[in-house]
């Protein structure tokens, strides 16, 4: 529990200097380009694959469950919907990139710490959290909404796709479903927590990179600690975010 | 000139360097010499504000660093240059890119100067038409010269150069080594360099601080260091029986 209080003070104080006001120089432009890249486009990919092949699997779960006559046949694309609007797209989809992006995050800092390069940046005079990391973490919350949507869409479509090879359901009852009781406010809302999870995301990974101690298998096990503390994180962050926004 | 006085630095309790007082002089090679873990690559970080010290006073010329504001610290920075032992070189960046860096963040200059003078620096250490290649690309050799000229790109007064040849064979750090010293004499920059290279010591330096369970236990000119009784520093100099005829000789 110390442990923890100590670590959430050096965070705070690494926060404080990530966000400083910013020196200018005529790097920042070409940083951030290189970030959006890194940490938004490579994700995309990852996003697109797993929401399709989960879309498809819940919407065949969904119609294997629901065999009673009484229930209407819509009811499965409206509960596909739901669970990839409210839960899949944005927290799921988070704990993925939360392996991708925050290891990818945490390996590189800690491999330009140990390897003196934060060490020789500062001694240029350079604010070196905040050159290394405001990029990321602008950039990953930027490009976040653009995630939740594209896993969303893709998500929907994975179920599409498994409704023609489903003998119970029709894609007519499928897109009914889609389209009852449609609830705009969950697109939001998902977004809403997503962006709050690439701050985490970015920032936790990056914290953990910047303070490795050692060498190269420090900087590997801070990579993995960013993973297991990352995931922990956003499940408690995502308890609270909607207590406040759904009720 | 440095003037270093009275600097302790401690790491969790556990003192690294206790009281240490020197000066290192304009214009010279001031090498720092001492055992692997006695403390010089703390001793270089402590002088150059990377560690933050226990207590003592470190000054460039007449500027006190400790102590110092955060924008005339950055000016001060401005005029230090350092060569890391892993040469630290950004491997994301290129050649250029890297060399170009300390511009990029301390001057307003067009594109096409600070071309000029990355061009300049490269071709000073012998790396020219390197620009685009990776550090990764290149040989530890050759990442120390593009180091090197990174480190001077800003026309620094003082040089920090850590274990210059350390991963080089003989030949390519006697290269390296004369370089330093050509530089540090034609720009008249007040060069530091750890080293536990008895060639670097003999061959280029000019001052030698010796550095002992972290005290500075011997200080002088190089032509004194064969000279003294000091039983550490001899035991130091003369592990090996190659060396051992060489004393009393300088
Ligand atoms: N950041 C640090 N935290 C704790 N101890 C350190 C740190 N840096 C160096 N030390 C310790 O200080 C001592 C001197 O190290 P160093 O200056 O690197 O030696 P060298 O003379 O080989 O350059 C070593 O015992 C090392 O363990
Ligand atoms: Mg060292």
């Amino acid at each position: 529990m110390r442990n923890f209080f100590l670590h959430l003070g050096k965070y705070l104080a690494f926060l404080a200097t990530v966000f400083e006001r910013p020196q200018r120089n005529s790097l920042w432009g070409q940083q951030f380009l290189k970030e959006l890249q890194k940490t938004g486009l490579n994700s995309v990919a990852i996003t697109v694959i797993v929401s399709f092949f989960i879309g498809a699997v819940i919407c065949i779960q969904m119609s294997y469950n629901i065999v009673n006559p009484l229930i209407p046949r819509y009811l499965v694309g409206l509960s596909t919907r739901d669970v990839l609007l409210l839960e899949l797209s944005s927290t799921v989809m988070c704990i993925i990139l939360a392996g991708k992006v925050g290891s990818n995050i945490a390996s590189e800092i800690g491999s330009m710490r140990v390897s003196e390069q934060i060490d020789a940046m500062e001694m240029m005079g350079v604010n070196s959290a905040q050159f290394l990391v405001l990029p990321k973490v602008i950039s990953f919350m930027a490009f976040m909404p653009v995630l939740v949507l594209l896993s969303m869409i893709t998500g929907i479509l994975g179920g599409a796709m498994s409704i023609t090879f489903s003998a119970n359901t029709t894609m007519t009852d499928y897109v009914n479903g889609l389209q009852f009781a449609f609830e705009p406010y969950y697109i939001t809302y998902s977004i809403i927590k997503s962006v709050f999870f690439a701050f985490i995301i970015s920032t936790v990974s990056a914290y953990y990179g910047y303070y490795v101690e050692g060498g190269a298998i420090e900087v590997g096990k801070a990579s993995t600690k960013t993973v297991v503390s990352v995931v922990i994180l956003i499940l408690v962050a995502d308890l609270m975010l909607t207590q406040l926004l759904l009720s | 000139m440095i003037r270093v006085e009275h600097l302790c630095k401690s790491f969790d309790g556990r003192q690294i360097l206790n009281n240490v007082s020197t000066t290192f002089n304009a214009g010279q090679i001031n090498a720092v010499i001492g055992k692997s873990g006695s403390g010089k690559s703390v001793l270089i970080k402590s002088v150059t504000g990377l560690h933050s010290i226990d207590s003592g006073n470190v000054f460039y010329d007449d500027t006190n660093l400790i102590g110092l504001r955060k924008n005339d610290r950055k000016n001060l920075l401005k005029q230090i240059g350092m060569l890391f032992q892993g040469c630290a070189l950004f491997d994301s960046l290129t050649i250029e890119e890297n060399v170009m860096f300390p511009l990029d963040i301390h001057t307003t200059q067009t594109r096409a100067e600070k071309l000029k003078r990355v061009n300049f620096c490269l071709e000073r250490v012998n790396m020219p038409n390197t620009n685009h290649l990776f550090p990764s690309e290149i040989s530890g050799g050759m990442q120390k010269r593009v180091a090197i000229a990174r480190a001077i790109v800003l026309n620094p007064k003082y040089l920090f150069c850590d274990e210059p040849n350390s991963g080089l064979d003989p030949q390519t750090s006697m290269v390296i080594d004369q370089l330093i010293k050509e530089i540090t004499q034609e720009y008249n920059i007040t060069t530091v360099m750890n080293t536990h290279d008895m060639n670097s010591i003999f061959e280029v330096s000019d001052q030698v601080a010796f550095i002992y369970q972290g005290q500075l236990w011997w200080n002088g000119p190089r032509n004194q260091l064969t000279k003294t009784d000091n039983a550490e520093l001899n035991d130091f100099l003369f592990s090996s029986p190659l060396l051992r005829n060489k004393k009393g000789s300088s």
